[in-house]
């Protein structure tokens, strides 16, 4: 692999890589952060330059390495025109942000974390930008509205910081929802998630009948990020965001992300008329509105959040004319959107930092103390509202000309004209109430102009305001046609881009916007007098609070439904609706018979009574489950005959297994039962065991019928393969252990795991646990003395080597007979703990002194190097092998990795249920200390 | 003979919810693991019954009993231990807290037991 060829996603990676770097570097020194920052973002510019000639010779580069083949994601990187404009975009204006922030966070505030965040968010934003792969495109998506959340939550003491960082989060985050929903339907239609094969398949993806749905949830996506009609709200709400971030995200970048998407998929959804009617609705209702509400608000950063929403929506709109010409002018005033909005933002933080105040209300007459940055701001301002000779009014003729020419109604020239008017009169209103008029008497300090690096940033962007509005065609033109021919994936429509075309209908249409601007600012007392009396209590929070809320209330009222707390009503709610959901589903999808045709095995009279046993010990563990011993002994009965009933049907190590848990779960449910109660008390009303025995039977009948309609079909196993390939494959003829030792290993690890957590779990729970336990029991007799019988002691310590040898035995033998790790572990468990049992717990704890931890540590470990070494030979985890050794006398003996494996099965099993056992055993130990104490001072 | 499983099954499992069904842990653990039983056995079953086929791979032998199942129930088996002996270390934790073997953690306010 060559250097060129990770181009790409080097780029992308790069500001990942930083993120980290920077965090960890902002200990040493808190500027090193802003230092180490630059270098990256200016790297990653140097490595996207490198690549730039691609674009720009009709090219798509495409850098493609296979990731998660199962759901056909590739970690796959495409340049083309259109995502090179906004990763330049995003990268230029990013090294601009990160020159600001250095000047303009304060001491207290963490550098380290800052440039974290924005390097995160700048290396998701770089990965939608040049990704292939759709679902990386959404992956990159998530990441952006992630990092965005962490950057207006970024002060964190600061509650309108929370709420809005939440807020963002809900909306862009249920945006990224639909818009993966829509990118899954979308790979389904084309049967690719690859750009390259999409944009190829228009005429598939706008026939299908999936189209409408999928268009819906991606435009929700798209509207949502880019801060559209009726999901605008949140923007504002981020302004709580320190104003690089503001600038960064809010204006430049992120929220061009969703527009960047109507780009993208341009060729494909286009001219459509859910796309006609969606995005233009969309864009033309958000630029009025945002315009509009622009003008009222008194805090600086709403006024410019408001314009955002507004220049998006414009965008937006000249997308949905669906031409090459609207296209055209829409990603030309996605450039100068970003320079002199982000360049506004800046300045406004300025004020801010300067003033201390950012309100319209108290700000005036600081032209006099900061005439640079007051200058600045007119340029900028001036472009924004579309006056010549600035880049915001090239693009605003080329809006009123595509309004004029490619829309179908009247109405939307004289819509778009209105809005461009409001567009003056905000930008009218903020150069005007902050920089000139009286010197305004609120201000508690003096401002002066900032240091010249913090000025640095916006110097240039308000000169390429300039030479873009003088030059265009010798400045921007060749990018924005390579952008434009990437985002069509066709060439360029050739424009002539100029300042002056001569006395024609959009000149008219600025000229009654410019002068319906002055108007509106000349008559604000007025307006915002009304709009004061009208208006302002319109609150999008309260609305979506009361969505937030509501979604709440009806997650509890569903959540009371189905359970209120007590157990005995959820596994009411659980088995009714298993019978329902079983009972529908044998009516509405079963084939008509409920039972199969499969031959049934002949009944004999042996497991007749077998059967009658055992359902005579059910009904008497029911019946006598209030006597705790009583019901526990008949419980262990019935585990006998389930063994009993796997050696009749074929399956020896299931036999072996049950009967050698059975007797470890009676010795801990003895041990357990000392604790509680020997009687329960009764408390059922008689309704209530009826209800009960309703259910109960119910669902028994439920299962039965369920079993024997499997029973009675055919089936066709897949087990022929382990028949065939066990001895082959896995070096053993016990089919059951080579499974679980091999074919299956991954589960068995898994499982062992699980067994080893309960054990240590259990260690924790009882860490320090005193219960209080009886001197008597249940009849008021007092404990026998005679606590460790000598005959039970002398046989259980004869016994301990021999059962030891059994269970070593039985592991050896595993892999070809019925045995194996699991059994064995349980035997050499049993043989310890009746050692316990016997002799007691000080005197056995003596001599069995090792550690159960390391034991369960060590045989997960043992099972995960078997696996890991065949990794190491290049083999898939797990993979096992074996081979034959002669041993003397012993003879031919077979020798397999796998034994290694169960080996580790075999520590975990002994390692967990002696834990377990012992542990309680003790608890019982200290127990009986404290209450024997009580009972002396009774009798005293 | 499958209907005396399939019957088996289902007596176990009536019998595992009704003892789930009551208030105090020990009827509840003794359902547990009838439900386990049950569970295991269901499970076991998948693979149809067979009696005296072969288990162990052996020269000359065509008839083999299901392997596949028997593996699932072996580990479930363990794995029903393991949830049965933390449910009752939990029962006894909860105990110490709550005074109480209620399942829903209710204290008794008359006889029964008394700490």
């Amino acid at each position: 692999m060559t250097f060129a060829m990770i181009e790409l996603p080097l780029i992308v990676l790069l500001p990942f890589l930083g993120a980290a770097v920077v965090a960890y570097v902002s200990k040493a020194h808190r500027l090193l952060a802003s230092w180490v920052s630059g270098f990256i973002t200016l790297f990653a510019i140097i490595k996207l330059f490198q690549v730039s000639h691609i674009p720009f010779n009709d090219q798509t580069l495409v850098q493609s390495f296979s990731w998660i083949r199962s759901i056909n994601l590739n970690f796959a990187f495409r340049l083309d025109g259109i995502g090179m404009l906004l990763a330049y975009i995003v990268l230029i204006i990013g090294l601009f942000i990160v020159i600001y922030a250095r000047y303009y966070l304060s001491k207290k505030d963490s550098m380290g974390r800052f440039y974290s965040y924005l390097l995160l968010f700048m290396g998701s934003m770089v990965g939608i930008a040049l990704s292939e792969n759709i679902i990386q495109i959404f992956f990159f998506w998530e990441l952006t509205s992630l990092s965005s959340f962490l950057l207006i939550s970024f002060w964190q003491y600061k509650k309108e910081g929370r709420d809005g960082a939440i807020m963002a989060l809900v909306v862009t985050g249920g945006g990224g929802l639909a818009l993966f929903a829509s990118f899954m339907m979308l790979g389904h239609i084309v049967g690719s998630y690859e750009l390259s094969t999409i944009l190829q398949s228009r005429d598939i993806i706008i026939s299908s009948p999936l189209f409408t749905p999928m268009f819906i949830l991606f435009s929700l996506g798209v509207i949502t990020k880019s801060a559209q009609f009726p999901f605008h709200f949140w923007l504002p709400h981020a302004m709580a965001a320190p104003t690089p971030v503001s600038a960064y995200l809010h204006s430049a970048t992120m929220v061009k992300a969703g527009i960047f998407l109507l780009a993208r998929f341009y060729p494909v959804f286009s001219d459509t008329p859910e796309w006609d009617f969606i995005i233009t609705t969309a864009g033309l209702i958000t630029l009025l509105t945002g315009a509009f509400f622009a003008f009222f608000k008194d805090d600086l950063k709403a006024l410019l959040a408001y314009s955002t929403i507004s220049h998006l929506g414009l965008v937006t709109f000249l997308f949905g004319l669906s031409t090459p010409l609207a296209t055209f002018t829409a990603i030309f005033h996605i450039i100068n959107h970003a320079t002199f909005k982000a360049a506004l933002f800046m300045i406004v933080g300025i004020v801010d930092h300067e003033a201390k105040t950012r309100d319209l209300k108290k700000l005036g007459g600081l032209f006099n103390l900061m005439p640079y940055t007051a200058t600045l701001a007119m340029v900028c301002a001036a472009s924004m509202a579309g006056f010549p000779p600035f880049n915001g009014f090239l693009s605003k003729e080329m809006i009123l000309d595509r309004a004029l020419n490619d829309a179908s109604y009247l109405l939307v020239p004289i819509l778009v004209t209105l809005g461009s008017g409001f567009s003056v009169a905000y930008s009218i209103r903020l150069v005007a109430d902050t920089f000139f008029g009286k010197k305004s008497g609120f201000l508690q300090v003096e401002p002066h102009e900032p240091v010249s690096g913090m000025k640095l940033p916006i110097y240039i962007l308000s000169f390429a305001c300039i030479v873009v509005g003088i030059i265009p065609m010798l400045s921007v033109y060749p990018l924005l046609e390579v952008a434009v021919a990437g985002s069509l994936q066709a060439t360029a429509p050739s424009v002539k881009i100029a300042l002056w075309h001569g006395l024609n209908a959009p000149l008219f249409m600025s000229l009654f916007a410019i002068g319906l601007g002055f108007f509106m600012y000349w008559k604000k007392e007025i307006l915002i007098s009304n709009y004061d009396k009208y208006l302002s209590n319109l609150d999008a929070r309260i609305p979506y609070n009361k969505a937030i809320e509501s979604f709440f209330e009806w997650a509890k009222v569903i959540d009371k439904k189905i359970h209120e707390g007590k157990i005995h009503d959820s596994i009411y709610t659980l088995i009714i609706s298993t019978f329902i959901v079983g009972f529908f589903g044998f009516i509405l999808y079963g084939n008509g018979n409920i039972f199969g045709q499969r031959e049934l095995l002949p009944i004999t009279a042996l497991s007749s009574i077998i059967f009658i046993v055992l359902t005579i010990t059910v009904v008497s563990v029911i019946l006598f489950h209030k006597q705790k011993l009583l019901s526990l002994v008949i419980i262990g009965l019935v585990g006998l005959i389930i063994s009993l009933i796997f050696i009749k049907f074929s399956a020896p190590d299931l036999a072996l297994t049950q009967i050698s848990v059975e007797l470890v779960t009676i010795i801990l449910v003895l041990l357990a039962l000392y604790y509680l109660p020997p009687f329960s008390p009764t408390e059922s009303s008689k309704f209530k065991i009826r209800a009960d025995l309703l259910l109960a039977t119910i669902g028994g009948i439920g299962s039965a019928i369920l079993s024997l309609s499997v029973m009675s079909r055919e089936y066709n196993p897949i087990s022929s393969f382990f028949i065939e390939n066990a001895k082959s494959g896995g070096g053993g003829t016990n089919v059951v252990n080579v499974i679980l030792v091999d074919f299956r290993g991954l589960d068995t690890m898994g499982e062992i795991v699980v067994l080893g957590i309960a054990g240590i779990g259990i260690y924790a729970m009882l860490q320090g646990l005193n219960l209080y336990a009886p001197t008597k029991d249940a009849r008021g007799f007092k404990w026998s003395i005679d606590s460790h019988p000598v005959i039970l002691k002398t046989t259980t310590k004869l016994m301990l080597p021999i059962m030891l040898l059994v269970a070593v035995f039985i592991f050896l033998r595993g892999h070809n007979l019925p045995g194996g790790g699991f059994i064995a572990g349980l035997i050499a468990a049993v043989a310890i703990i009746v050692q316990y049992l016997a002799n007691g717990i000080e005197w056995s704890s003596k001599r069995l002194n090792f550690d159960k931890h390391f034991l369960i540590g060590s045989g997960v470990l043992i099972a995960a190097l078997t696996g890991a070494i065949s990794m190491v030979l290049h083999f898939p985890f797990l993979t096992s092998t074996f081979t034959y050794l002669n041993w003397p006398i012993v003879g031919k003996f077979e020798i397999a990795s796998a034994m290694a494996f169960d080996l580790g099965v075999f520590l975990v099993v002994v390692g967990a249920t002696v834990m377990i056992l012992v542990n309680l055993g003790k608890v019982s130990m200290t127990s009986h200390k404290l209450s024997q104490e009580d009972n002396q001072k009774e009798e005293y | 003979m499958e209907i005396l499983i399939a019957l088996s099954i289902g007596i176990l499992t009536g019998g595992g919810i009704f003892l789930t069904l009551k208030s105090r842990i020990f009827s509840v653990v003794l359902g547990l693991m009838m439900l386990s039983y049950a569970v295991n056995l269901f499970l076991f079953s998948m693979g149809r019954l067979s009696i005296n086929k072969a288990a162990i791979l052996k020269d000359g032998v065509q008839n083999y009993a299901d392997p596949l199942p028997q593996a699932l129930v072996l580990t479930a088996i363990v794995i029903s231990f393991g949830m049965t002996a933390f449910l009752i270390v939990l029962s006894l934790r909860a105990k110490k807290e709550l005074g109480s073997d209620h399942i829903d953690g209710q204290v008794d306010t008359k006889n029964g037991d008394k700490n």
